[in-house]
């Protein structure tokens, strides 16, 4: 059957809302791809979650599912409580920079930590768009944003790296511009026991886009393309500082170290002998 | 009058809201009715800390003690805070080696309390549960019965042993004067 | 240790006896954040929930606490929160979203003197119009207050039993009195007591509206369920523009607790036919008007008194039952006036209303200050 036929069973069939150009299509897409490509028939063992900003639209309602679209930045601890509850029931995290990385921080961090066995999916676009192109955690430096008129004098976080010290089993950052690797990478994350997270670096033509001067979405991918380079080259250390080249690659947890699900069954069971 | 007031004060970490808990207990054991309230500072231990229990044969309706009829003091800041509402014929209970400046006109019973259980149980840990033991068998408010098995009941399962060594250290002893 | 306490009679802290009241009532998911005076809930259902196949887990803030017990709600299960004032404000997007999503569950606030950190270890009941209004926009909100152990225990099942009924989260206002306070509790055999939880919806009925109170379906289920905090229609479809369809969820979702509202109000009452003095208060400050009305009873006063079990929604009726009689209605609260302007408006003149409050060190309104009170506002008279 066609990809795309197939993806048809993933959809309700109501329009996504997003900007012409924006990234957030891009991510449903390969995202349903790799689910496709893993051999779902359709996404009723899935349950999405996501706060608020474009790309928690990404599954809510759009995805033929379960979804809770919860308040900003809560997803992952309204995805914590569904996963403890109904551990055989794969939960998928959608979130913006912001959602995820500023107002959502402490959650994701915490959730590597206690290698809660969700996906956390990233789209980072470097901005805060739907509220008008603010300056964001991960606003490359000396960006002109509308809170930041004389460009932005904070240097942006580096989720990778935070996530792969915190306990995550399973870190990867792409772009847009790198479908082909994105959708091995989901299909990874989505396999992998233990938490695992993805960040896509996207485009947003409105909030980003137009005001760093790119003509149209072809030049925003290409720009982010040539800015990549691997997350192993001694090149890519400089990057937190600058945040003007992109680090893309995977980072694998070698020793396996339990699930929180599998954590609490341990103590459910020492309770037991008590 | 069926109703008694106890106020058992120190500082944090001295125990004496598990004190009050074991008194309580104990009580309820006696088919009496009890309320326990307790009231502690911030800091987790050295600040002033009380545990108030009511005793009576009917339903007690406030929870807080007015006047006091038994108090006991496990340091000598605390005694002097809460000294002010003991009744004129009620009885204060001290630990002699931690309180010395004691109010002239009142009945005072001294007990070792931490210098016992340092010496005879090795840490001043159980001082609460001797100076319980005194309590008991000086004011029969309660029976000695009913403390032990409050006692058990209210203590973790490994120091169970040694609280009841304590309270019986308590019971027997000969006051100092 | 057993899968729910045993009945009988035991000699327990309020704390303890909530948590051990939300294991009765089927409570099995608990994530909370440390704080005094509430910590014991936590502490015990962390002792007791592995025993019954529940989990509890501790969150990183209280924001997260509420957030997963969101969740779990959303996955089937019962589920509960436990703070206090600083915690409990920290929540209070979340309740909206929870009165919004139509989520049931139950929020403990262990209320403490405030504002801020205020004195952390001391009782207050200064969070009764948070409690009432502390999140943002129109909502209606259901909060008990118990004032003994006993009333710990069984006001839990109930609120459990609201929040599953009316799909809503319930507030359990206690104070750091009633929790800390230890005293005689009796358990109730469990096939005593009545336990109700939601239901399903029928394939294809819808489960945000179509009727006052929609069945409601858990995730995982197969019921594509689309949960949001944006105004949504009857299938949860976000509808952020139309004003018909904003205000038709909202109003219904007042709605569905003001309709409910007089079997909601429940209230101890004593002497409202022929008092004339009148006490109106709740939790730990009525255990003072107990005695109060005792002893002016025997001084030839006569003396009643309504006390809210339920705070929210406001029980109008006793309150006017008691002003018609009473000549004095007075309000003793551990706060500047929360309830007392609440009283004032159902009275409406048809008594004078007195207001008695106190704040800070923990220290309860005593029954010797409610009688001087008594006895000087009925001289005037």
């Amino acid at each position: 059957m066609s990809s795309a036929a197939q993806r048809k069973q993933f959809l309700r069939g109501i329009p996504f809302p997003f900007c012409a150009g924006c990234g957030g299509a891009t991510v449903a897409t390969v995202f349903l791809k790799a689910v496709d490509e893993l051999g779902f028939k359709d996404l009723r063992s899935f349950v999405f979650c996501s706060g608020i900003g474009c790309a928690s639209w990404i599954p809510s309602p759009h995805f033929k599912a379960d979804s809770i679209h919860t308040t900003h930045g809560r997803s992952i601890p309204v995805a914590t409580g569904v996963k403890l509850v109904r551990p055989d029931l794969n939960v998928v995290v959608f979130g913006g920079d912001g959602d995820v990385l500023g107002i959502g921080l402490s959650h994701l961090i915490h959730a590597a930590r206690r290698n809660l066995d969700i996906t956390v999916i990233m789209v980072n676009n470097m901005i805060y768009g739907m509220t008008g192109g603010q300056v964001a955690a991960t606003t490359p430096l000396g960006t002109w944003t509308t809170t930041t008129p004389y460009g932005s004098y904070e240097p942006p976080l580096d989720a990778f790296r935070l996530l792969a010290s915190a306990g995550a089993s399973y870190v990867a950052r792409w772009t847009t511009a790198h479908m082909a690797e994105l959708t091995e990478s989901l299909k990874t994350a989505l396999t992998t026991k233990g938490f695992s997270f993805v960040e896509v670096v996207s485009q947003c033509p409105t909030a980003f886009g137009r005001r760093r001067g790119f003509k149209n979405v072809k030049e925003m991918l290409r720009w982010l393309k040539t800015q990549s380079i691997p997350i192993d080259d001694p090149e890519a250390a400089s990057m937190p500082e600058q945040g003007e080249t992109i680090a893309v690659g995977e980072f694998r947890r070698r020793t396996v170290i339990p699930t929180l699900t599998e954590s609490i069954q341990q103590v459910t069971k020492r309770a037991g002998k008590q | 009058m069926s109703r008694t007031e106890v106020r058992i004060c120190g500082l944090g970490g001295q125990g004496v809201v598990l004190a009050g808990q074991i008194l309580g207990r104990a009580a309820v054991y006696m088919g009496k009715n009890a309320v326990q309230t307790q009231s502690y500072g911030a800091e987790a231990r050295g600040s002033a800390a009380k545990s108030e229990v009511i005793i009576s044969s009917d339903r007690i309706l406030f929870p807080k003690i007015r006047s006091c009829d038994l108090m006991v003091a496990m340091s000598q800041s605390a005694l002097d805070v809460y000294v002010h509402d003991v009744k004129e014929e009620g009885q204060l209970f001290v630990d002699s080696d931690l309180v010395t400046k004691l109010p002239p006109s009142m009945e005072v019973h001294k007990v070792a309390a931490t210098r016992i259980s340092r010496c005879e149980l090795g840490s001043a840990t159980f001082a609460n549960v001797v100076m319980l033991g005194a309590f008991t068998r000086i004011t029969r408010l309660v029976s000695s019965d009913a403390m032990e098995k409050a006692i058990s009941e209210s203590v973790a399962a490994k120091t169970k042993t040694v609280n009841h060594k304590a309270f019986q250290l308590g019971f027997v002893l000969r006051e100092s004067h | 240790m057993s899968k729910v306490l045993s009945p009988g009679t035991y000699f327990m802290q309020g704390n303890k006896a909530l948590a051990e009241g939300a294991v009765a009532a089927g409570c099995r998911f608990f994530a909370g954040y440390p704080i005094t005076p509430a910590s014991e809930i936590a502490e015990h259902l962390a002792v007791r929930l592995p025993h019954v196949g529940g989990i509890m887990i501790q969150m990183e803030d209280e924001i997260a606490s509420l957030a997963s017990v969101i969740g779990a709600s959303w996955a089937g299960t019962k589920s509960m929160t436990a703070t206090s004032g600083p915690g409990f404000s920290l929540m209070q997007e979340s309740i909206g979203y929870a009165f919004m999503t139509e989520t049931p569950c139950v929020i403990v606030d262990v209320q403490r003197a405030g504002p801020s950190t205020g004195q952390a270890t001391k009782g207050g009941q200064g969070d009764v119009m948070q409690a009432r209004w502390g999140t943002h926009g129109d909502y209606a909100s259901i909060v008990l207050s118990p004032n003994s152990v006993q009333e710990m225990y069984d006001l839990t099942i109930r609120a459990f039993n609201l929040a599953e009924e009316f799909r809503t989260p319930v507030i359990l206002l206690s104070d750091e009195v009633t929790s800390h306070m230890r005293e005689q509790i009796t358990v109730p055999p469990a096939d005593h007591v009545e336990i109700r939880t939601r239901t399903p919806p029928r394939v294809g009925e819808p489960y945000f509206g179509g009727t006052l109170v929609p069945p409601m379906p858990s995730v995982g289920e197969g019921f594509d369920v689309v949960v949001t905090g944006s105004t949504h229609n009857e299938v949860g479809l976000r509808f952020t523009a139309d004003p018909t369809v904003h205000s038709a969820l909202v109003t219904r979702l007042v709605g569905k607790i003001e309709v409910a509202a007089q079997s909601m109000m429940d209230c101890e009452t004593f002497n409202l036919d022929g008092c004339d003095v009148g006490f109106i208060s709740f939790g730990c400050t009525s255990r003072a008007v107990y005695e109060a009305v005792e002893t002016l009873e025997e001084q030839g006063i006569s003396a009643g008194f309504v006390r809210l079990r339920t705070i929210w929604p406001f029980p109008e009726k006793y309150v006017r039952e008691l002003a018609e009689q009473a000549r004095v209605v007075i309000v003793p609260e551990m706060n500047l006036k929360q309830i007392y302007y609440e009283v004032q408006r159902v009275v409406d003149g048809a008594a004078r209303v007195v207001p008695v409050n106190q704040i800070g060190g923990g220290e309860l309104v005593t029954p010797e200050t409610l009688c001087h009170v008594a006895k000087e506002a009925t001289d005037k008279l």
